[in-house]
């Protein structure tokens, strides 16, 4: 019978930790990679400018159930240069989109806001779509105490 | 969806004013996620688009995911030019329509 020696035992276990937490990362990779789909689906593959958008959600979600999620683009609202689309999704959730508002001249402010679902602490980042084809993006962490997509 | 949905808007406004419109419908925005006591997945039945039109105007619309909360709560704004009615309606991933609507006088 072969016993593991002390150092051998902590390097094994270190070798555990490492694997799991790259199986982690991995997890969050695709997760990320999937919102930069989505992200790109919907800017046909532009990459959009940072800024002109204010994301306002809590710092800390206690409950990952209903999170209030406002948003708003500082851009002309007018017949022939509006926002026309704001995209929002998440990385960190099983599936990235989450809601895709969509405006109208009418709509007077490039504004909106909801409730929404997160599965754990990650970014919400939200792509706005000009009606002259123009992109802007912004991103905000949200820390997740309990998670809200139900087991 | 016995629940009338609940809508805030003023009943009055000024011509070309921007006014603040408020929603909310109760839907259980089943995420299609979630598993049963027995470990079977419980299908996906969530209210997947929302539209508010004036005067048969489209005026905001969303396009919904499984991410949107329970009882999905809708907030926007309008600009009003003349008096008439908003239509809202709500669709869920089983083609059931719930749809409400407001009238606005604008002086």
């Amino acid at each position: 019978m072969h016993h593991l020696s002390r150092r051998q035992a902590l390097a094994l276990g270190a070798g555990v930790v490492a694997l799991t937490t790259t199986g982690w990362s991995s997890a969050s990779f695709a997760a990320a990679k999937e919102a930069a789909d989505e992200v790109a689906k919907f800017t046909g593959g532009k990459t959009p400018e940072k800024g002109k958008i204010t994301i306002e959600l809590p710092e800390i979600a206690e409950n990952g159930n209903t999170v209030p999620l406002s948003v708003a683009v500082d851009a002309p609202m007018t017949a022939d240069n509006y926002v026309s689309e704001i995209l929002v999704v998440a990385d960190g959730n099983p599936r990235p989109g989450v809601v895709t508002f969509q405006f109208s001249p009418m709509s007077a402010k490039a504004e909106a806001a909801t409730r929404i679902r997160l599965a754990a602490t990650q970014n919400i980042i939200v792509v706005a779509k000009t009606s002259g084809g123009q992109f802007f993006t912004d991103q905000k962490l949200v820390k997740v105490t309990i998670g809200g997509c139900g087991g | 969806m016995a629940e009338k949905p609940r809508i805030k808007l003023p009943k009055e406004a000024k011509k070309g004013e921007v006014i603040q419109i408020k929603t909310l419908v109760s839907h259980i925005m089943e995420s299609g996620q979630r598993k049963d006591k027995d470990g079977n997945t419980i299908p996906r039945k969530i209210i997947n688009k929302f539209t508010c039109e004036f005067n048969g105007k489209p005026v905001f619309s969303a396009s919904i995911e499984p991410a949107v909360a329970a009882n999905p709560y809708m907030q926007f704004n309008a600009k009003v030019e003349e008096s008439g009615t908003f239509k809202f309606t709500w669709t869920d991933d089983n083609g059931t329509v719930t749809t409400a609507e407001e009238k606005i006088t604008v002086a």
